[in-house]
């Protein structure tokens, strides 16, 4: 069967995988969470019945990556979370209060509801923090200095920025009429931001750490390398564009932005996986380090092979009885 | 100050408990889901819709719950046990990825058919989703019970330096304890659900809601109820045989066997004394115990004296497990007195649809009290043999754990407060609605997904 060495590559390209799916998964629903009017108006309905049939699905990326790192790389999955203790607390529970959250304010008499629209924002904004707080301590290598930190805030503004991007691409897809044009304000704002967080990104991760630095700057790599930039930048050249011209006719094309969001989150994410290689505790574990035993492995492979097409095939489905314009969510 | 093993062991105990209340509802109240919408289909009364609609509601928000209760318990191996899993993960990631990729995504993927995609696919897509999330919830048990059942009666792996490794993997997921957990942890799923749609209907009924649909949800939740409370005491029992077994010690503690003796006498009440070594106020059935677990009346018992240092708390144990049996011949009782009246009069006298009332939450009750006399039974183990509770604790400052467990706790408590306050709440709207609605009239309609989008 597979050799250990194999099956540590093709487990850490599958909880890659999960992560990047996640990130554009339940990033453009918690978008949609951090973006959420206050005030008692439909749109705030709209909004939600966007993301209400799917987000359930979205979070289960993250169980699925998570559970990834814990069964294939078992000591980099205790190594992360005792780094990443509090921070991890913190997301865990606004995850807990968006999701009932998202129940309740359904359910509730007409009086909770804006409070619970209070909670599902505040819930859904400080998810998205503490996973750009995690992202950015994990960048820096977990170092506990005050560029480490400021580094670290920076980044949790960044990726709460980026999902409030993709977000708002996602409702110009799903929405029309007013609510559209405010989410066309919306995408151009974050998208701003999400583009200024990315460049910082990568300027500093090469500064701090030598070994991504070596990767992308030696000779002949570089010239390969650099196109994923390149096309990242051409990519918002494209969404400000069209941004500008939508809404047009016949709602033509209300698709691009969300499909230029996708893209750009795969580059950024390619670049941070294509820095790290092989570590998977940066600077300090390699996946064949920490890797779980060849037997164990293997046997969640089989399933693993045999199931994740049927998952896509469902999730397609369920894409598809939810095409469209969102409609009113109604429990039939 | 509580050092970190105690308060990673508070925190734990607390995070599954409360993910637990919520799956141990959904898993068979989506069964209950299927067989309303599957009547509908056939009889296209839409009494059927009214009840499915009234239903549904409430399993969206449980299900809300149990799902991101459940992604704190997937951190909570690596934040508070780390040796936990470098010890065993070898059989313990399999068995929970399978449980992510085959169950997880399974209720996840139809949750949102289920829920809201009634007008835009056919009635039998639906139903069929619904029933895939019915089989998910069911298979998600199956798995992390294989796990858990694994821990109590390892079995299929060897050890090498130290860390476990998976030699059967058939052998590791149908370990001896396995069958007894997954039949009791899923009638007692099966159970509580009943209590709660028994109790939640009765209410509208106490209320003054003389719809049909309480009415007809209040008599198949007592069908069901009087039809498994047996079954669990039945399973129950067969479980308790296998514990002797494979776990002499955690019965010993669950009897309040202090010393090995032949005619064991089965305590209905005591007061464990651990320094002692003995019981005060003892109210006991001569040699039942011994009738009970080895079908004669002068078996013998092995004590906890023969497990010195190496057995669990006697006192939790001990009580849980009463709280549990009492509660399910309570359960029996109630199910089938009820259910002979209403077969006889048709309907239920107003004191005894308070009790159900009472009753609603008496799933919750004992299943908590199951799980920690099997958990607690098992200390000082976490692994059998393997690995102690002690040694896998991780070695954060208990400042952070006490933080977090404080906010945990906090969190439970609103939760809990919202979640009984929105049921009592729904319940009651519900009265005031009209019988039927024009919606339940008509069957559900076949709507071609509108192409707005194009590409
Ligand atoms: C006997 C049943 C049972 C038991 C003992 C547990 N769970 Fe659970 N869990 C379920 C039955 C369940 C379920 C019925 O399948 C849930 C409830 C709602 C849902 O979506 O699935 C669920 C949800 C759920 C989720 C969210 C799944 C999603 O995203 O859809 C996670 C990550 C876990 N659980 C993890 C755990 C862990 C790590 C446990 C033990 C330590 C655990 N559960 C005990
Ligand atoms: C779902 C119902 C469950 C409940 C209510 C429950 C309850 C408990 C309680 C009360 C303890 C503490 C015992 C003590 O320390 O004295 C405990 C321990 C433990 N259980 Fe469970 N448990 C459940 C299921 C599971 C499952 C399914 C797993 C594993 C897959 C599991 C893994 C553990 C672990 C790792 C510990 C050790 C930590 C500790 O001792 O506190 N439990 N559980
Ligand atoms: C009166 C009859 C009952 C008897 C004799 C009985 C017996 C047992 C026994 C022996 C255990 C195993 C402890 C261990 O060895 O690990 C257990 C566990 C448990 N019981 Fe019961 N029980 C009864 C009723 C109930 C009821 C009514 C419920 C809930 C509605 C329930 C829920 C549980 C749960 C959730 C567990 C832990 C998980 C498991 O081991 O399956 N039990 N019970």
């Amino acid at each position: 069967m597979f050799e250990e060495n194999t099956l540590a590559l093709i487990f850490v390209s599958l909880m890659g995988f999960s992560i990047l799916l996640y990130a554009i998964l339940d990033g453009y629903d918690l978008g949609v969470g951090i973006m959420l009017p206050l005030d008692q108006t439909d749109n705030a309905d709209t909004m939600i019945a966007s993301i209400g049939p799917f987000w359930d699905a979205n979070e289960t990326w993250l169980v699925l990556a998570i559970g990834l790192l814990l069964i294939a790389f078992p000591a980099a999955h205790s190594y992360i979370f005792k780094e990443l203790y509090l921070p991890t607390a913190v997301l865990l529970i606004s995850l807990v209060l968006r999701g009932v959250a998202f129940d309740f304010r359904a359910k509730a008499a007409f009086g909770h509801k804006p409070t619970w629209n209070k909670v599902f924002k505040t819930g859904s904004l400080l998810a998205s923090l503490s996973q750009g707080y995690m992202l950015g301590m994990y960048v820096m290598g977990f170092e506990s200095t005050v560029a480490a930190y400021f580094f670290s805030v920076l980044s949790a503004f960044g990726v709460a920025a980026a999902y409030s991007y993709i977000g708002a691409c996602w409702l110009i897809m799903k929405t029309e009429g007013e609510l559209q044009i405010q989410a066309v304000a919306w995408a151009k704002k974050s998208g701003l931001i999400c583009f200024i967080g990315i460049i910082a990104v990568s300027f500093v991760n090469p500064l701090i750490n030598p070994g991504v630095y070596e990767k992308w700057f030696t000779w002949p790599n570089t010239l390969l390398v650099l196109t994923l930039p390149i096309i990242c930048f051409a990519l918002f050249i494209f969404s400000l564009i069209q941004l500008k011209q939508l809404p047009k006719m016949n709602d033509k094309g209300c698709w691009r932005p969300f499909v230029a969001a996708v893209i750009i989150f795969t580059l950024c994410f390619f670049g941070l996986a294509f820095s790290f290689f092989p570590y998977i505790v940066p600077n300090k574990l390699t996946i064949w380090e920490t890797a779980a035993a060849p037997e164990s492995l293997s046997f969640l492979l089989w399933g693993t092979l045999i199931v994740v097409p049927v998952i896509f095939s469902y999730t397609a489905f369920s894409y598809r009885v939810f095409w469209g314009k969102v409609r009113e969510l109604r429990y039939y | 100050m509580l050092e970190t093993l105690m308060l990673s062991r508070i925190q734990f105990a607390a995070n599954i408990s409360f993910h637990i209340l919520f799956p141990t509802i959904t898993i068979a109240l989506s069964w209950f889901l299927f067989y309303f919408k599957l009547r509908f289909d056939q009889t296209n009364d839409p009494i059927w819709m009214r009840a499915y609609r009234f239903w549904v509601k409430i399993f969206a928000l449980t299900f809300a719950i149990g799902v991101v209760t459940g992604i704190t318990m997937s951190f909570q191996f690596g934040t508070n046990w780390p040796k936990f899993m470098e010890t065993v993960g070898n059989i313990a990631g399999p068995l929970l990825g399978y449980e992510v990729l085959t169950a997880f995504f399974l209720e996840a993927g139809f949750l949102g058919i289920m829920l809201f995609g009634m007008n835009r696919v056919s009635a039998r897509v639906h139903t069929l989703s619904t029933l895939i999330v019915a089989f998910g919830t069911s298979l998600s048990s199956f798995w992390i019970l294989a796990l858990n059942s694994w821990m109590q009666t390892p079995q299929g792996h060897e050890m090498r330096n130290g860390v476990a490794f998976p030699v059967d993997w058939f052998a590791i997921i149908f370990n001896p304890s396995f069958p007894y957990k997954l039949s009791h942890m899923l009638v007692a799923s099966g159970l509580t659900a009943a209590f709660l749609v028994a109790g939640i209907s009765a209410y509208r009924l106490l209320k003054g809601d003389n719809k049909k649909a309480p009415q007809l949800t209040l008599k198949i939740a007592l069908t069901v109820a009087a039809v498994l409370a047996p079954v669990q005491i039945l399973l129950g029992d067969m479980h308790g045989l296998n514990t002797l077994e494979h776990q002499p010690q955690k019965i010993a503690a669950m009897e309040g066997i202090w010393h090995t003796e032949k005619g064991a006498p089965l305590l209905l009440f005591a007061l464990p004394d651990e320094a002692q070594k003995t019981n005060h106020f003892e109210i006991a059935v001569p040699k039942m115990a011994s009738f009970i677990l080895t079908h004669d009346f002068d078996g013998e018992i092995k004590g906890l004296n023969e497990f010195e240092g190496n057995h669990p708390p006697v006192a939790p144990v001990f009580f849980a497990f009463r709280i549990m049996v009492a509660l399910g011949l309570l359960m029996f009782i109630v199910a089938w007195f009820s259910r002979f009246q209403l077969w006889r009069k048709k309907q239920l006298p107003p004191w005894l649809l308070k009790v159900l009332v009472a009753m609603s939450f008496s799933g919750w009750v004992a299943t908590l009290a199951g799980w920690y006399v099997t958990e607690i039974g098992r200390q000082p183990w976490l692994v059998t043999g393997i690995l102690t509770v002690k040694d896998a604790a991780t070695d954060i400052a208990p400042a952070n754990v006490g933080i977090t467990l404080t906010l945990y706790l906090t969190l439970y408590v609103v939760i809990m407060v919202a979640y009984l306050h929105t049921l009592f709440t729904m319940a009651g709207r519900a009265i005031e609605i009209e019988e039927f609605s024009i919606d339940e009239q008509v069957k559900p309609v076949i709507h071609t997904p509108s192409k707005t989008i194009e590409g």
